[in-house]
């Protein structure tokens, strides 16, 4: 994980399989504050339902959900 | 009468999933199973839920108690039958045997290297996120003491023995599953 210039933390999943997207996603967001901004990269096909049950979940809110090329990329703000 | 076939459907169409209330905030499963093909699910449906803000706990009972035996315990118990059960049943988070296939060691083995290939996440891995979630892991104190398992036997990080009443609290309120 790495602090960019606009204080999007970055976490990249790729490779992983269920359910640790989800795993690493959570334990990623217990660092940061209310507000703060996550950008999740994975390649799971299953991590599409799985980030917006995921947020749905926990109320943390899916600012974006986009995939190309079979990379997923998911922004979540934390609640 | 030709009505009878025009008349409207009424039946209630089930909504998606995403439209569904979230009406458990807990899950509880009872991991009765020591099998490699049961173990694994429950430790992947526990931090799954604990990844999801869910109270999570699972609690170990009878078969299900080896896969918390430490890796360096290779013999337990106080007598010759708990021994015996210790050598023909090792316990061990690595050492979990398929309920089918097992084929004397060669499918579990395979099922390591498939999962290794497709990053699966591993039972030991798994089990290592499932304590840094903070699932609570309930072993069965009557397992523990019929099998002759101790709790210096056990691994770190796990919450203190307990009983089926215990089991039956945390699962009074939850979503719990029998695995």
């Amino acid at each position: 994980m790495t602090r960019g210039i606009q204080e999007i933390t970055l976490l990249d999943v790729k490779g992983l399989q269920c359910p640790m997207p989800i795993v690493k996603t959570a334990k990623a967001m217990r660092e940061l504050a209310s507000g703060d901004v996550l950008q999740v990269v994975a390649t799971d096909p299953g991590s599409v339902k799985d980030f917006a049950a995921w947020s749905k979940a926990t109320g943390n809110e899916l600012l974006e959900s986009t995939a190309i090329d079979g990379i997923f990329r998911f922004v979540l703000r934390k609640r | 009468m030709l009505d009878t076939m025009t008349r409207p459907v009424e039946q209630a169409i089930p909504g998606p999933f995403e439209e569904r209330s979230t009406a458990h905030e807990k899950l509880v499963i009872f991991a009765w199973s020591g099998d490699l093909d049961k173990v694994w699910p429950t430790l992947i449906l526990a931090t799954t839920a604990a990844a999801a803000g869910m109270a999570t706990t699972v609690f170990f009972t009878f078969w299900g108690l080896f896969p918390l035996v430490r890796e360096d315990r290779r013999i337990t118990g106080a007598n010759w039958m708990q021994k015996m059960l210790s050598v023909m049943n090792r316990g061990g988070i690595d050492h979990l045997k398929l309920s089918k296939m097992q084929m004397f060691g060669a499918g579990s083995g395979m099922m390591k290297v498939l999962a290794q290939k497709h990053q699966v996440a591993s039972p030991a891995e798994l089990l290592a996120s499932a304590i840094d979630l903070g699932v609570k892991l309930i072993p069965c104190q009557m397992t523990m003491d019929m099998m002759g398992l101790t709790k210096a036997d056990l691994i770190d990080g796990i919450a203190e023995p307990a009983g089926a009443m215990t089991a039956m609290l945390e699962a009074k309120d939850a979503v719990t599953l029998f695995i």
